[in-house]
């Protein structure tokens, strides 16, 4: 891509060091929380009181990630973060899968089967992306009580479907805008109906946005904390609000390890995303900033 | 039904479940929120209508005050700093590094990680007790402090620095992108007329990454708007008000003090904020070359 492009300090070794010096640095205010988080989980809790939080362990020990995982003091409860990883679970996976399906057949329409005042329903779909949901929360609340699934990992299904909506819908039809609309006339006047040319035609070729709208999706409602702790009860409260209750217990001793082990516990979903497809996640983050 | 009648009507069938949702979840919520912000709804919604009243008492708060002035503080230096950085770095990883494909996702990875993460981690961090105080006075550097957090006047700052961790390093991907966007024969152009490299990106590359600069500018003061989590995580809104938001205003006004009369009108005022960033700038995008 700049392949012939010599713009930028180049020979000079001494601003070279320098230039590496600088990204290094950068590198290490990145990696430093990550840092002092994981040497901290593994330590017990009065080498941290009395020692450096960037030391290494004297003693190892992984109690602090069991007890955050199966013991620890969330809430009332002592049940540790494993129920509430499986409430994220429970609701991220279908939450995703029904908001990319929708997504993909809505980006179909809006570039394949334009009709009139098709750029209309694009515009109200786009703007629902970037609504404060502070906006939401009080008649959603009363829609999910009155839909009988308040505080239902199914509530907070339905309310992250729809609030990712505007997103998957613009991923597909950016995506598909690009895809030549002659290949569907030509399969339109051999017979091919509606469904049949999703199928055959554009989802065969969809692979690389299905991906970024799939990890998009998978990032930003595992990481949801506001319709987490507005919306779900002890069955349904993901990770994130989990998380934060055992962070912010006031009684008793303040188990720091715990903390930090739970913490990366958290992060370890999305992180392992980021690091397993970092590209196509880097291409969600972009699509995301209306760049079409 | 005849063939051609139903294929027509098929697209508008598979678009509209999606447009219903969006149509109640956000258009009828947001006209809702906008009916109860003029009722004397306190704890549950109730229907006497107030007129503006909510609204005159909203800006009579001293407390809604501290939020918009924390929110002027924290959205504009965060919106800078991120800028700054960000583009800072997409140069300097833009002078043919070696190790780039390693330090990038290095940048990037806390966008992946839930806002509760970073105030988790930053928590501890900044906490003069455990944090990079005690470590220095542990490394021998007794006159140390760094106490913001518990700073009345200070603790805005250190909401500022977890989320510059959190997001420049996207923005830093967002420029890597311009950057490699720049047509190298401009470039050649200049160089052969002999201009320097500093010349060549303040005067030619920098004025060319303005669509970058007005993405990210958007990206970032809605996220700063829509500001949630991490204040919860890392302040919980403290020390006093020191860290209040308008969205952490908005949901303890409406569901810890039982106004929620006052709530949906702060939560109307954040949507008026961001619309009056995000329609001017969807409406540009979306107008010229739109294909077909």
């Amino acid at each position: 891509m700049s392949a012939g492009k010599t713009v930028g300090v180049s020979g000079n070794r001494l601003a070279r060091a320098l230039l590496y010096s600088v990204l290094i640095v950068f590198a290490v205010y990145y990696l430093l929380p990550l840092y002092v988080m994981l040497v901290n989980s593994v330590k017990p809790l009065d080498e941290i009181r009395q020692g450096n939080m960037l030391a290494l362990p004297d003693v190892f020990t992984l109690e602090p990630w069991a007890r955050a995982w199966s013991s620890a003091q969330i809430g009332v409860q002592p049940t540790g973060l494993k129920p509430y990883f499986f409430n994220s679970i429970l609701m991220v996976v279908p939450a995703v899968a029904i908001s990319t399906v929708l997504g993909a057949l809505n980006g179909y329409v809006l570039t394949k089967w334009r009709f009139r005042g098709d750029d209309i329903v694009f515009g109200l779909i786009l703007l629902s992306c970037f609504i404060p949901f502070q906006i939401a929360l009080i008649p959603a609340a009363r829609i999910l009580g009155m839909l009988g699934i308040a505080g239902t990992t199914q509530g907070l299904v339905l309310i992250h479907v729809v609030y990712g909506l505007g997103f998957t819908t613009l991923f597909f039809r950016n995506y598909y805008a690009a895809f030549p609309t002659e290949l569907v006339r030509a399969a339109q006047i051999d017979g091919a109906g509606f469904f049949q040319i999703f199928r055959r035609i554009l989802l065969p070729s969809s692979a690389p946005i299905i991906v970024v709208t799939v990890i998009w999706q998978f990032t930003n409602i595992w990481n949801d904390f506001l319709f987490g702790v507005s919306f779900g009860d002890f069955d349904s409260q993901p990770m994130t609000v989990a998380l934060n209750n055992l962070v912010s217990s006031s009684g008793g001793v303040k188990e720091y390890n715990v903390h930090f082990a739970g913490a990366i516990l958290a992060a370890l979903p999305t992180l392992v995303v980021y690091i397993v497809s970092g590209r196509y996640f880097v291409r969600g983050l972009m699509a995301g900033a209306v760049k079409g | 039904m005849n063939r051609n009648r139903l294929q027509e009507i098929i697209p508008r069938l598979v678009l509209s479940p999606s447009m219903a949702l969006i149509l109640i979840f956000v258009y009828a919520f947001i006209l809702y929120t906008f009916y109860l912000s003029m009722t004397d709804s306190r704890m549950l919604p109730s229907y006497g209508f107030v007129g503006f009243e909510n609204y005159e008492k909203l800006w009579n708060l001293r407390h809604w005050w501290r939020a918009l002035t924390n929110l002027a503080i924290f959205g504009t230096l965060y919106i800078v700093i991120c800028s700054v950085l960000g583009l800072f770095l997409a140069i300097l990883l833009d002078q043919k590094i070696r190790g780039e494909g390693f330090l990038r996702p290095i940048y990037l990875y806390p966008m992946a990680l839930s806002f509760i993460v970073t105030g988790t981690a930053w928590k501890w961090f900044l906490d003069p007790g455990i944090g990079l105080e005690n470590t220095m006075h542990q490394w021998g550097w007794a006159s140390f402090e760094f106490a913001w957090i518990k700073d009345r006047t200070l603790a805005i700052y250190t909401v500022v620095i977890a989320a510059v961790w959190q997001s420049s390093g996207f923005v830093m991907a967002m420029f890597l992108a311009g950057l490699r966007g720049v047509d190298s024969e401009i470039i050649k152009a200049a160089q052969m007329d002999g201009a320097s490299n500093v010349t060549i990106y303040r005067r030619i590359i920098i004025p060319m990454m303005r669509p970058v600069f007005l993405s990210a500018f958007v990206v970032l003061a809605h996220l700063a708007i829509k500001s949630y989590d991490l204040v919860v995580a890392l302040t919980g809104g403290g020390p006093g008000q020191a860290t209040e938001l308008p969205a952490t205003f908005m949901y303890s006004y409406t569901f810890t003090r039982n106004q929620m009369g006052i709530g949906a009108s702060s939560a109307i005022i954040m949507l008026v904020m961001i619309f009056s960033i995000i329609i001017p700038y969807l409406y540009s995008e979306l107008k010229p070359g739109r294909q077909r």
